[in-house]
């Protein structure tokens, strides 16, 4: 099911001119935004399909930059990003991809900020909705639209146990979840969807008590 | 979801006797957690975004980004005023509505993507005429907006609510079908009267093709809007007459998504074919970004040319063709945005 939500149908309240291509791609910079986890100050965006063949008109590039400087849909100064992103020291780079089997609105990110880069390939769904296509380059497909934790560890017996122990044990229901690894025993991304807001102290849980866990994001489904 | 098709929605009305919008709320609900008041509320604010986008669009011409388009809802609204209108003067506004709210988006301003934002304008312009006329409670209207979005999740879970893979249809289509339904049900039409309205709106919209010119939401966007409207008060009418789409709503959305997927890609909101492949259509890219782009055939010279001239960030755009992991460091040395190349972007995005 790519839809859930009344508000994915009816929404996002945004700035025009085009959801795919302003909203959704907005969507996508939040995203790899709060993948990073700190503040961005390189990013490199590869555009594929219709994104690269019409994303002037569109203000895909603005959008792109407003998500990952962490502007909302609705914000005025969507228009004004790249002037904003000279202001906070991001420096960005546009090319454009072929090839792929991609859905028609995709980009690859590339992102970059003090000593964490993240990589990913996300598309832009229609009306505003984004979806996570790859991440590190491992199969993962997510839509940060209910709260996400990311987890990077190490492939090792137990592991997931640990993860839905500690979350039933604090009254998480586990929406989806999906786990990916480069081999057998080396590491590991683990894409946890939960119901309800998650509270920081969850993290700090998970941190401390999670053996083999080296990185943990959490996406925040209310931007 | 607790349903994926238009039958089964009308089931779940049928069956506990009550209208679309009240299944949708149920479902929003359970989904999300939120109180029925939370859900309402947030639907009520949206619809205070349709209305003003509605009115600033009537009030004064609205021009867009660009320069190309602008000022036809406020033409349309004081035609309206004169009475001499071949249409009925309520179903002209909410033509006059509708391309208000698609011109307010074209400007960057602030719309709610109804499905999405190149077909904002419809749902608007129905409903904010439908509040004009006195006839309706302003609560019934935002309810009438979750039998929309009801409509609305079954077309884009099982066909497509996206330009790009399934072309105008997809957007506006749905746009008229969503504003169709939403109307019958306003009406107190029955569950299975507001799916008729979806299947007669969305035939009426199938094979539409999405070919902006210049790869802007504005050619024939905006006017498409604005038409589209008009067939969604139609297609309401038609449903609360008695008229059935003989095939059954939920295999038209089927037979959507495969003409989607039969679109040339040329026709699939990339800029370069249909009328944005026109003599003016390509004449007209040219002014506004200043050079001659979205030819025919899709090069991979033009993307790079289109890619150095865009390149407002950085100097080097020797960017691997392949996707591979690169920091800043392996990168080399870039360039930040200066004075010079912003003038240059400014240039490329004004007539």
């Amino acid at each position: 099911m790519k839809y859930n939500g009344m508000f994915e149908i009816i929404g996002p309240v945004m700035v025009g001119p085009s959801s795919s291509h302003t909203a959704g791609a907005l969507r996508i910079g939040q995203i790899a935004r709060q993948l990073l986890g700190i503040e961005p100050e390189y990013v490199t965006f590869q555009l594929f399909g219709s994104f690269a063949e019409t994303y002037q008109g569109h203000g895909t590039d603005l959008a792109l930059i407003a998500g990952v400087l962490g502007l909302t849909t609705d914000d005025d100064d969507v228009r004004r990003a790249d002037e904003l992103a000279v202001e906070r020291g991001l420096e960005y780079q546009f090319t454009k991809g072929s090839g792929g089997q991609y859905h028609p609105n995709t980009v690859a990110i590339n992102i970059s900020g003090g000593d964490r880069a993240v990589r990913l390939i996300a598309s832009s769904l229609g009306g505003g909705k984004a979806e996570v296509q790859e991440l590190e380059g491992l199969p993962l497909r997510f839509s940060a639209e209910i709260p996400t934790l990311i987890l990077y560890h190490q492939d090792r017996n137990g592991f997931l146990a640990k993860v839905s122990q500690l979350l039933d044990n604090a009254g998480y229901n586990i929406a989806r979840l999906a786990l990916e690894r480069w081999r057998r025993g080396g590491d590991a991304i683990t894409v946890c969807e939960v119901d309800g807001p998650l509270k920081s102290d969850i993290c700090e849980v998970m941190r401390s008590s999670i053996p083999g866990l080296k990185e943990l994001r959490v996406l925040d489904a209310g931007f | 979801m607790a349903f994926t098709h238009l039958r089964e929605l009308v089931e779940l009305a049928q069956s506990r006797g009550v209208k679309i919008s009240r299944v949708m709320l149920d479902v929003e609900m359970d989904q999300s957690g939120a109180t029925e008041n939370e859900i309402f509320d947030k639907m009520s604010y949206q619809f205070d975004v349709m209305e003003e986008a509605v009115r600033k669009g009537t009030n004064e011409p609205v021009q867009s980004r660009s320069g190309i388009t602008g000022g036809d809802g406020y033409r349309m609204y004081e035609y309206v005023k004169k009475g001499r209108s071949f249409i009925d003067g309520a179903a002209l506004s909410a033509m006059a509505y509708a391309l208000s709210v698609s011109e307010v988006n074209s400007a960057m301003g602030r719309i709610v993507a109804t499905p999405t934002a190149g077909s904002a304008g419809i749902l608007p312009g129905v409903l904010v005429s439908v509040l004009d006329s006195g006839r309706y409670k302003r609560e019934d209207i935002v309810m009438s907006l979750m039998t929309a979005a009801a409509i609305g999740l079954v077309i884009a879970n099982s066909a497509s609510i996206s330009g790009a893979a399934g072309g105008c249809q997809a957007e506006v289509g749905s746009a008229t079908a969503m504003a169709a339904g939403a109307l019958v049900e306003l009406a107190d039409g029955t569950p299975e009267q507001v799916t008729h309205a979806v299947g007669l709106a969305l035939k009426n919209s199938l094979g539409l093709v999405c070919d902006p010119v210049a790869g802007l939401v504005e050619i024939p966007c905006i006017v498409r809007n604005g038409l589209h409207s008009i067939t969604a008060l139609a297609a309401a009418d038609m449903a609360l007459a008695g008229v059935r789409s003989i095939i059954p709503p939920d295999e038209v959305i089927a037979a959507m998504y495969r003409i989607g997927n039969e679109l040339p890609l040329s026709l699939r909101e990339t800029g370069i074919g249909g009328l944005a492949g026109t003599p003016t259509g390509k004449a007209i890219r040219e002014r506004v970004f200043g050079r001659a782009s979205g030819t025919d055939v899709p090069t991979p010279t033009a993307g790079v040319r289109a890619c150095q001239t865009r390149a407002v960030g950085v100097r080097d755009t020797s960017m691997p063709e392949d996707h591979t992991a690169k920091t800043k460091a392996e990168l080399g040395e870039t360039h930040k945005l200066d004075g010079t190349q912003q003038k240059t972007r400014e240039g490329q995005t004004t007539v």
